[in-house]
């Protein structure tokens, strides 16, 4: 029973996966403005020459904010669930 | 660990360690950043603790110091994000200044690293961040798995 309910999930998750290969989007597809002005003005705007950095540090910097506040807050986590104990 | 083990990675870690700081200095050239190249010094030091083992390695490099070095990384960051605040917040305000603020030849081109304003500031902020962080985690975790097998 066990198996054939597994079974049945797992063809239904699979078939979802199929489908919705076939019907995603092409690479590129639909074009925004976005993309074209930040390959278009990212140099002359930062001076960087890598557009990825650019954006993760000057057009969506507040996003790079939260990633540094996720850090901090997984290894103010580890630091505390790890700490050692003083001696009985 | 065996002493060929030691030599070796004593040796190693420090290509690794230069490597991640060349990562780090050049996120706005190459690809990579903060976060990546903290990852990359990060695995010289968690290739430190396997050598020559948690506890000798917390004779000099203690939790606490690591987190007042990720504090201090997360405030220069976020001081760098004030810094543009009279345009708008994470404002690029050291484009076109002398430091740092020459604009390169628009299409690709090899690229200068005295460029890109705050960008190498900020990079340098996130892999100061991500070092102390990955480090302390690493760390704190192989101090506490020496100290069940010790009690058991």
């Amino acid at each position: 029973m066990r198996k054939i309910a597994m079974a049945a999930s797992l063809s239904v998750f699979i078939a979802f996966l199929i489908a919705a290969t076939l019907v995603i989007h092409p690479f590129g597809y639909p074009p925004s403005q976005m993309d074209d002005y930040i390959i278009e003005n990212a140099q002359s705007e930062t001076g960087a020459n890598n557009v990825v950095t650019a954006v993760v540090f000057d057009y969506r910097g507040f996003d790079t904010l939260g990633e540094a506040t996720i850090l901090f807050t997984a290894v103010t986590g580890v630091v505390m669930l790890f700490r050692r104990r003083k001696k009985e | 660990m065996s002493k060929i083990v030691r030599t070796m990675s004593s040796i190693l870690s420090l290509f690794i360690f230069v490597y991640g700081s060349y990562i780090i200095m050049h996120g706005h050239l190459t690809p990579g950043g903060g976060f990546q190249g903290g990852a990359v010094f990060a695995s010289g030091v968690a290739l430190l603790i396997v050598a020559f083992g948690s506890q000798n390695l917390h004779k000099s490099l203690k939790e606490h110091h690591l987190s007042i070095l990720e504090s201090g990384g997360a405030l220069i960051f976020i001081g760098l994000a004030f810094g543009g605040i009279a345009t708008v917040f994470f404002y690029n305000f050291l484009v076109g200044s002398p430091i740092f603020g020459h604009i390169p030849p628009p299409g690709p081109n090899p690229g200068d690293i005295w460029t890109a304003g705050v960008i190498p500031f900020m990079n340098l902020a996130v892999g100061l961040k991500v070092i102390a962080g990955l480090s302390a985690i690493l760390l704190v975790m192989a101090l506490a798995t020496t100290i069940t097998e010790v009690e058991e």
